[in-house]
């Protein structure tokens, strides 16, 4: 019987007993291994790089642009899309995709300032909203799993729907003058010398429990393992029907939270909020790292890619030069060259 | 345990598809601590029983029993709850996740009800040396190779339960130094008392790790025999089987006429062609009118070598010529461009368009040499069409009707006629006629003969030694992926010949 | 009566007229043609001028769907084909003269084309998910056409531009006539060629069309570049209608309804046979469907509400699991209900 050493990285243990082949062996393992781990954290990295780099423009060439204000302004005006981009995060994780977010937020909204016209108390408004949202997930989550329906072309109906859904609520922008939504708009909440609202500290604490749901719970490796790969999932004997339905249960509450924190944000419900919303969503997760085939990615990312595009909206307004639609061309070729960036790690990975 | 007393037991099994019977009658014992080897060729009813087994196909006919018990399976997650746990060659694992948690997912240790990676990697260390597996459990899965990661899905099956192990060809992609990792595990495995199912079509490897193996053929059992009294060459024979097809429309063991074809410039040659991972570098002529067949058994590497002629896949090594100019196949279409055709082993995957009808299915070949702009106009197409429908007996007779409502054997021809029509020099055949009816399979060997007549160059694969030997003028023989012998189909060849040479790999 | 009912545009055809036949609760005229100095008029009139954009932008996303793709671009390319016609027009000394218009819109559909082959080389060459690689020029094109009218809504004056959008040529809606030439010119190519056989085979089984020796790539890519000359077209169409150009309206959502009108047509999401006929079809369905709404008197945006019932509709009808499904619940097949579902296919 020959015997071959079972090679690894870290089986220093034993000397084996060809130094020159196992070496070798090794060393094929070892490059396997930092081009694997290259492939997990390359996007990130890059995200993380490109951040430092547009954070290192903005200072050099913008008076004020250091104060740290205008970071946390970042969040205070993007933390509803934070907060769908971490929806977003897990059902792009199990190598799907939702479409229908932003429409999800609209209806949020809507359904906020008609129900506070209709003089629902708070509590209940955010309660029933929040179950809408779920439900109308939970809903697409099923068709996408048991009827086996491109989760896009459902997304997509389902963004229709909840659309539609809007209009016959009302055609107009519907204002919200409810007291919590006032406090919730105006309150800053002190951090040193500078502010943030209570917004940012809702979607700061959707993404740490989604960061500990992906890392540490069943749910969440559960997430990892049908992006990695839905048929050894399967087969494994994990609850994929349960996990894959959850994960679209999980955006459309996120979406729903999202249009809650929107309508405080814009004190109105209206048809036409968050148009394209799903696309900056999308966006953010891909520019964080995530890769669309599934599998890898984390919520950290997710913020990253938040804070790339409110840097780029941060840099065109104090460029003052620069007008607005450069933000959705500057979006799209980072969109290019993150996607190329997977692409080519992919690729090269044996 | 009980070393008397088999610990499954599957009676008079019998499992019904529409149209075939896919096992009938089949009897199996397993033991603890031993290793029993599954053998047979592709259709033989190996995973039909093993699926029967682990509940994906329901049982029709027949009982099985687990530990005395009789049991039913309703799928394969309940058959793991009993003890039954089945590893595949392709590995059921998630590449981007760690080697533990792979091991643990769905049944991590929690502390809090948060998972507690720090528990569940010590345990996985301490499984994984437990079979002699030195790796670092936190490492990703992907970063492993396949032998490990087999083994890790080993680890998985065994820790979840552990009284029947079924292994699913594991060694199918794995080089000789992983396979020698991957027995060390099992044998490990098996003196702990587990009972191992390993189904392959690996002859080394079965008498190298199987205490006993179980022939099946054609759905139903050979029988049952000890390693040890087995013979390879007796273990082919029983897997191929030796008797004959009569088949009315040639004469038995007709061997074609040693014509003068191998006089004059081979129409292709191949230099130490081969591609590493797929077919070890082999050399090989083919001269016009010639039928060269290549024997050997499933995954010894035939459809590789059929691929690398037609450039579905690039050589890495050799050269390759036709007509005796040097040419490098850059794809398929360089290929059909010195007139080979390349009718693939795998219809479904590989060949048909099954929302296309009978007429464009068949045209299709050579509408992609023509390029889309010289559309074969539609008269000719009806008179191709009609022409092939009648001369191989296609039905139903309709061009019009889609191809996926055809049988198989007429799928078959619809695809023969593709490549037919495209006249070409160099004829591919990949088991031409793998699972189709007996009528059917006397066609297209009349059909090679007549081809072959009329100047064609013919590559015939196939898994039945009595069709190759009847076919060829030449047949080159198979083995692990490595061309072992090439033997003019003379007087003397027969099937006994063959399967020594198979068995041994001496290309005598 | 079978064969008719088994018919792969019977179920399309049958909505499309119930729903034209409903609009006389409405409007009792709505049949009614009339000649007027020398033009047709008429809501059925309208309806088909109205359609021509869709009915363009439907046309090369059933192409692309055919390849098992999908092109979620067509609307911002829209929208940069008519922000630049527009703004090569305005620029000019002579807004109506044929020598601006003409070149104003080569000039939109030339880069239309070239963003569509930028798609197909994503696709293609690249290796990028379709959805993906058209993601990106979806969210940077409506920049794009932007950047073009500078956030303005570009306003032309040109009779001779408008004409694209609003005229009429032998008494008919000179943009029916456009897409009608279009969808013609597709038809011949795709038929009496042999594009359209290939087209499906790259769709319908990529591994057997490699290995019968097409080369799919060219193939894919020379398509995604078809689908931008038909958005341009409708770019220009769009923007001549109401003689301009906003960047961000031009053919906003107008690739969710192409793809509607490509799913009801009866071409397959999962790609390979398709039909150029059945799209049109879909494409008049959906315009009939918003007038009829905007006549009723409902909020027109409601329809988005209409269209997701049907599509989620439709892609189960699609879903094979979703017949096995409710093949088993039924238990007696009864093969009078299954037949047009079948035919589907």
């Amino acid at each position: 019987m020959s015997q071959t050493p079972l090679t690894s990285p870290s089986a220093a243990g034993a000397p084996p007993e060809n130094p020159d082949a196992a070496a070798a062996a090794g060393e094929i393992i070892d490059r396997k291994r930092r081009t694997i781990l290259l492939r997990k954290y390359v996007p990130v990295l890059g995200t993380l790089v490109l951040l430092c780099v547009m954070y290192g423009v903005g200072i050099a060439n913008y008076d004020n642009f250091y104060n740290t204000q205008i970071l946390l302004n970042i969040f205070i005006d993007n933390s509803f899309l934070l907060v769908v981009a971490v929806g977003m995060t897990f059902v792009i994780l199990t190598g799907g995709i939702d479409l229908s977010v932003g429409s999800v937020v609209a209806l949020t909204t809507m359904v906020c300032a008609v129900t506070l016209d209709g003089g629902w108390p708070a509590p209940l408004v955010m309660v029933t909203v929040l179950v809408m949202g779920s439900v109308l997930g939970l809903a697409m989550g099923c068709v996408i799993h048991y009827f086996e329906i491109q989760p896009f072309i459902v997304t997509l109906a389902g963004m229709f729907l909840a659309r539609g859904l809007c209009y016959v609520i009302s055609t107009s922008s519907i204002p919200i003058t409810h007291p919590t939504w006032t406090t919730m708009s105006q309150t800053r909440i002190p951090i040193a010398s500078y502010s943030i609202t209570p917004s940012v500290l809702i979607a700061a604490a959707v993404v740490l429990l989604a960061a500990v749901v992906l890392a540490w719970t069943r749910l969440g490796r559960t997430v990892y393992a049908i992006g990695g790969n839905l048929q050894s999932a399967t087969l494994m004997g994990l609850p994929v029907a349960r996990t894959r339905i959850a994960v679209y249960t999980i955006s459309g509450l996120c979406s729903a939270t999202g249009g809650l924190l929107l309508s405080f944000y814009m004190s109105s419900g209206d048809p036409l909020h968050a148009v394209g919303m799903e696309l900056d969503a999308i966006a953010a997760v891909v520019i964080g790292g995530t890769i669309l085939t599934g599998g890898s990615g984390y919520v950290a990312g997710t913020v990253l890619g938040i804070v790339v595009l409110g840097l780029i909206q941060t840099i065109i307004t104090f460029q003052g030069t620069l007008s607005s639609w450069w933000t959705r061309i500057f979006i799209g070729a980072l969109l290019f060259l993150f996607v190329l960036l997977q692409r080519t790690v992919i690729r090269r990975t044996p | 345990m009980d070393e008397t007393r088999p610990i499954l037991v599957m009676s008079k099994v019998g499992k019904r598809f529409p149209g075939v019977t896919a096992l009938r009658d089949v009897d199996f014992r397993l033991f603890p601590g031993e290793v029993h080897g599954l053998m047979g060729e592709n259709g033989a009813g190996k995973s039909t029983l093993i699926k029967v087994l682990t509940g994906v196909y329901e049982i029709d006919d027949g009982t099985i029993h687990l530990d005395g018990e009789p049991v039913l399976f309703a799928g394969p997650a309940q058959a793991q709850q009993a003890g039954v746990s089945t590893v595949y060659q392709e590995v059921n694992l998630c590449p981007n996740l760690s080697v533990a948690e792979n091991i643990y997912i769905g049944r991590e240790p929690r502390r809090f009800g948060l998972i507690d990676f720090r528990t569940m990697r010590s345990r996985s260390a301490k499984l994984l040396q437990s079979l002699g597996i030195d790796i670092d459990s936190g490492a990703p899965l992907a970063a492993q190779s396949i032998a490990v990661q087999q083994m890790v899905a080993i680890a998985r099956a065994v820790d979840i339960s552990a009284k029947v192990l079924i292994l699913d060809e594991p060694t199918s992609s794995l080089d000789a130094g992983e396979v020698e990792q991957l027995f060390r595990v099992i044998r490990r495995l098996r003196d702990q008392g587990l009972a191992i199912v390993f189904v392959t079509h690996f002859l080394d490897q079965v008498y190298a790790i199987a205490d006993r193996i179980t022939v099946l053929r054609n759905g139903t059992l050979v029988g049952e025999y000890r390693t040890a009294d087995l013979p390879q060459r007796e273990l082919v024979e029983k897997m191929i089987g030796q008797e004959l097809q009569t088949l009315e429309s040639l004469e038995e063991q007709r061997k074609p006429a040693l014509r003068e074809v191998e006089s004059g410039r081979p129409l292709i040659a191949a230099d130490q062609l081969g591609r590493s991972g797929a077919i070890a570098p082999f050399t090989l002529t083919i001269h016009q009118g010639e039928v060269v067949g290549l024997a050997g058994l499933l995954g010894s590497g035939r459809s590789e070598l059929a691929r690398l002629l037609f450039g579905a896949d690039r050589a890495d090594s050799g050269r390759l010529s036709v007509d005796g100019t040097p040419v490098t196949l850059r794809g398929p279409r360089t290929a059909m461009e010195r007139d080979i055709a390349y009718l693939s082993e795998n219809r479904r995957s590989d060949g048909l368009v099954e929302d296309l009808t009978v007429r464009e299915n068949i045209i299709l070949a050579l509408q992609a040499c023509r390029g889309w702009a010289r559309p074969l106009p539609r008269r000719r197409q009806d008179e191709l069409v009609d022409r092939y429908v009648k001369a191989l007996h296609i039905r139903p007779a309709n061009a019009e009707a889609p191809v996926r409502n055809l049988s198989g054997g007429n799928q078959q021809k619809v695809l023969l006629a593709r490549w037919l029509i495209t006249e070409p020099r160099l004829l591919i055949l990949d088991e031409p006629t793998r699972g189709i009816d007996i009528g059917a399979k006397a066609e297209i060997q009349k059909l090679v003969v007549e081809l072959a007549d009329g100047g064609m160059a013919v590559l015939f694969i196939s898994a039945e030694l009595e069709e190759v030997l009847r076919l060829s003028h030449k047949i080159a023989v198979l083995r692990d992926r490595v061309v072992v012998a090439q033997l003019p189909n003379t007087d003397d060849v027969d099937a006994d010949r063959i399967m020594t040479t198979i068995a041994t790999g001496a290309g005598t | 009566m079978s064969a008719l009912l088994k018919h792969r545009l019977f179920w399309p055809l049958l909505a499309l007229l119930v729903l034209l036949l409903s609009n006389l609760l409405f409007t009792p005229g709505f049949f009614t043609v009339e000649l007027r100095q020398g033009h047709l008029y008429g809501s059925l009139i309208d309806i088909l001028r109205l359609s021509a954009p869709l009915i363009l932008v439907a046309l090369g996303m059933t192409l692309v769907i055919a390849t098992g793709g999908i092109d979620l671009s067509v609307g911002s390319v829209m929208a940069v084909s008519g922000a630049l016609a527009c703004l090569f027009i305005v620029n000019q000394p002579d807004q109506g003269a044929l020598s601006t218009v003409l070149p104003a819109c080569a000039l939109g559909v030339g880069l239309a084309i070239v963003l569509g082959a930028w798609n197909g080389f994503l696709v293609a060459v690249v290796g990028l998910q379709p959805i993906i690689a058209t993601l990106i020029l979806m969210v940077a094109g409506r920049g794009l056409a932007q950047l073009i009218t500078e956030g303005q809504i570009i306003t032309v004056n040109s009779p001779a531009y408008r004409f694209i959008g609003a005229g009429y040529w032998l008494t008919f809606p000179f943009a029916v006539i456009i897409a009608a030439a279009v969808v013609a010119l597709t038809v011949l190519l795709t038929r009496r060629t042999a594009l359209g056989m290939l087209v499906e085979l790259v769709g319908g089984n990529p591994r057997a069309s490699r290995l019968a020796g097409i080369s799919s790539r060219k193939l894919t890519w020379g398509i995604y570049a078809f689908t931008g000359f038909c958005a341009g077209i409708a770019g220009l169409m769009a923007t001549a209608n109401v003689s301009s150009a906003d960047g961000n309206a031009v053919g906003s959502l107008i690739e969710l309804n192409a793809i509607l009108a490509v799913v009801i047509g009866g071409t397959s999401l999962a790609g390979g046979r398709f039909s150029i006929a059945g799209t049109v079809i879909g494409a008049l369905l959906i315009q009939t469907l918003d007038t009829t709404i905007y006549t009723t008197g409902i909020p027109a945006e409601t329809t988005q509400l209409f269209k997701a019932l049907v599509v989620i509709v439709i892609c189960l009808v699609q879903s094979p699991t979703f017949r096995s499904k409710l093949a088993r619940l039924r238990r007696r097949p009864r093969p009078a209900l299954a037949a047009p579902v079948n035919a589907e296919v």
